[in-house]
């Protein structure tokens, strides 16, 4: 029972984890109508910066904080600089910008930090394991990062359902042309929200970097399961990114524990063992491809067009 | 840098004349095709293979028999389909003499149809999979490293030397890590509670698995997780509470590369390997000593003390058969003697062509300056040979 209780707090924290991520890809996806393969080397920038910083200021929390500005403008940086030219064309040509734009981070990472990858080290009040129940450790990191990413998800709810800016970003995954001709600095607008998911992938990539090194590409194959949650969610919605998320983490990780158990009831051990990472790695694309047969649009459609 | 390199060898031999070129040289080079990892995360590891091969060809004065040596780097970037086009390549296109190389056993099962098929004399300088040992050995195949099982096998008689009780297996699935295993398996006299096989190379967060360890009440974990992925395994192993509870104990996870990364988390967790960088003999000195000076602030692993050995290998046949590599039967038998002076110590090949050698336990320790490093604790076993020995139909 603990155990099945622990594997759901894995599954929640790794959902959480996701959710970050397609927040910010279902964000600009819906309102921009962009592409961004380049998401997870954002979240990759984040790590680095992390790492980085919590060096230099010898705390990990300010080193967070700094890497999380500094991801923020990065983001807008590129969104000036690169997406503004890319939002006229078609989506193959968003693909093919932004997968050259992997590769500038990709290299440009290796010739800034080198080949090797880094660490970053928890403080000592995070490394530990705490206590839930009796006899019931659960480590204190991944239970940190279950509170910071629902703060987060809270500050986005509030930020998209009651400000004036959510407002406009709501309306714009609506409807983008609307919103532009009623007079509104979509262009602003537009750099405000790459800005906000850069940060919110940075925040994403310097939370995983202590659990998983800080490693050239270490976003690209989070960035698959962020899309299979954006579509799953429905594209452009926060909401949907949210329960998608949760179900993916929690799926997933429910998945890998319990489904070789299962097999081995029926199959041979060695045909078990050999099946069920293969199967259960599948899961996934399974529930997305059931959720498109029901609803093309995804679980919480943004219903623009 | 090559042109440099070029114009220089050129100098060399004018300077030297007609003395040291030999009349039996039938070809101007030795062309060697050397196949490895050199992009992704797992760069580093073939970055040091290409230091150590690099620098067995100084210590050679970049020569073998006499003659230059022209050596053809390739990036199989982690991928079987990448490094068999490669592989394929530096066969058809390059011509290459030998070729060397692969880290990762699908990578090397991918890549061996080839290789086999044109009759080009391969030395493997990793990769160990269970079928290279047994029913597709061939007679130009070689390797200077292991069969994968040795080394776990090495790990289930150590558990059993201190009395492990049972024990929770994990791995990657892929074709080396199923052979790791199955290795432990095959010499641990106790109860295997549990194992689990994780996807390769994308799943890095063990959370779902190490929980399951957990609750399965086993004694001590097994775990295999070579370059970065045993940096995450041993931090999260950390991070669950698990270490100091259940002890851990491994198989290549824990390198000179992955132990700055890992840090204290690695601290007092055994391995087992056939080579470890303070072994006593007097070319691994050498090799130990001018690899640091070579490559300021570096330290060689296991992957590039293979990788000088089959540099050494490749000369040993090159200088045996006088630079004749048209005769194969004659370079496949120089290769079989081993005749060179290994940095793990000399061995004898099986006649699969596979290393019979001493397996060591590895301890990570902190050295006088505070620095954690890899340390020979004992000898586990002498003289270990691989368990499909007897399915390779080789005489």
């Amino acid at each position: 029972m603990t155990l099945f209780f622990e594997q759901c707090l894995n599954g929640l924290q790794f959902g959480l984890l996701l959710f970050l991520l397609a927040a910010g890809l279902t964000l600009v996806f819906g309102i921009m109508d962009l592409v961004n393969l380049a998401h997870g080397s954002l979240y990759m920038l984040g790590a680095y910066f992390a790492a980085t910083f919590s060096v230099w200021t010898g705390n990990f929390v300010f080193g967070a904080v700094l890497a999380l500005a500094a991801t923020l403008v990065v983001g807008m940086a590129v969104e000036v600089i690169v997406m503004r030219r890319l939002y006229s064309r078609d989506h193959l040509d968003h693909v093919l910008g932004t997968f050259g734009l992997i590769l500038f981070f990709d290299e440009s990472v290796r010739l800034i930090w080198g080949p090797a990858g880094l660490s970053l080290p928890l403080p000592p009040w995070l490394s530990g394991s705490v206590q839930i129940l009796s006899g019931f450790q659960y480590s204190a990191y991944r239970l940190a990062i279950i509170v910071v990413t629902l703060g987060v998800a809270a500050f986005l709810y509030i930020l998209v359902m009651r400000t004036r800016i959510g407002m406009l970003v709501r309306a714009g995954a609506s409807n983008r042309e609307m919103v532009g001709a009623l007079g509104v600095n979509i262009k602003l607008l537009y750099t405000l929200v790459f800005g906000l998911g850069a940060a919110l992938a940075g925040l994403a990539g310097l939370m995983q970097a202590p659990i998983l090194t800080v490693q050239i590409g270490m976003g690209e194959n989070i960035l698959i399961l962020a899309f299979v949650v954006t579509v799953i969610g429905g594209i452009g919605s926060i909401r949907g990114a949210l329960v998608a998320a949760l179900l993916v983490g929690v799926l997933d990780t429910l998945g890998r524990a319990f489904f070789p158990d299962i097999l081995r009831t029926m199959l041979s051990p060695t045909a078990a063992s050999a099946l069920a990472p293969a199967l259960s790695s599948m899961l996934i694309y399974l529930l997305m491809a059931i959720v498109l047969v029901i609803k093309p649009e995804g679980l919480f459609s943004a219903g623009n067009k | 840098m090559r042109k440099a390199l070029f114009v220089a060898s050129a100098a060399m031999l004018l300077a030297a004349g007609p003395a040291v070129t030999p009349a039996w040289a039938q070809q101007k080079t030795i062309k060697i095709g050397f196949v490895s990892t050199f992009s992704g995360p797992t760069a580093v590891i073939g970055n040091d293979m290409r230091n150590s091969f690099e620098l067995a060809l100084d210590h050679l004065g970049r020569k073998m028999g006499g003659l230059p040596v022209e050596v053809i780097y390739e990036d199989d970037g982690q991928k079987p389909d990448v490094g068999k086009q490669k592989t394929e390549k530096l066969i058809e296109s390059d011509k290459v003499d030998f070729i060397a190389g692969y880290i990762w056993s699908n990578v090397l099962l991918a890549s061996l149809k080839p290789i086999v098929d044109s009759k080009t004399f391969l030395v493997i300088a990793n990769a160990g999979p269970s079928q290279v040992a047994g029913e597709l050995c061939s007679p130009t195949v070689f390797s200077t490293s292991w069969q994968n099982d040795q080394t776990p096998q090495a790990m289930g008689t150590y558990m059993n030397s201190k009395g492990v009780k049972s024990v929770y297996l994990i791995g990657p699935n892929y074709a080396a890590g199923k052979d790791m295993l199955a290795g432990v398996a095959s010499t641990y006299k106790g109860k295997i509670v549990g194992q689990d096989l994780t996807t390769w190379p994308s799943q890095l967060d063990f959370s779902a698995e190490l929980a399951k360890a957990k609750a399965s009440g086993a004694e001590a974990v097994f775990v295999f997780y070579p370059g970065a992925a045993g940096v995450q395994f041993l931090n999260q192993y950390a991070a669950a509470g698990l270490k100091g509870t259940i002890p851990l104990y491994t198989a290549f996870t824990i390198d000179e590369l992955s132990l700055p990364l890992q840090k204290e988390n690695a601290l007092g967790v055994p391995g087992a390997q056939q080579w470890v960088n303070d072994l006593p003999n007097e070319q691994n000195k050498k090799f130990v000593a001018d690899y640091r000076k070579k490559y300021t602030g570096l330290r060689p692993t296991f992957y590039g003390a293979q990788s000088y050995d089959a540099a050494q290998l490749i000369n040993s046949a090159v200088v045996a058969t006088k630079g004749n590599l048209a005769d194969k039967v004659a370079v496949q038998k120089a290769m079989e003697k081993a005749d060179f002076k290994s940095v793990r110590g000399n061995f004898k090949f099986g006649k699969n062509h596979m290393p019979i050698q001493n397996f060591y336990l590895q301890d990570v320790v902190k050295d006088a300056d505070g620095q954690l490093v890899l340390k020979t604790v004992a000898t586990i076993v002498k003289d270990s040979q691989d368990r499909f020995h007897d399915k390779c139909p080789m005489k």
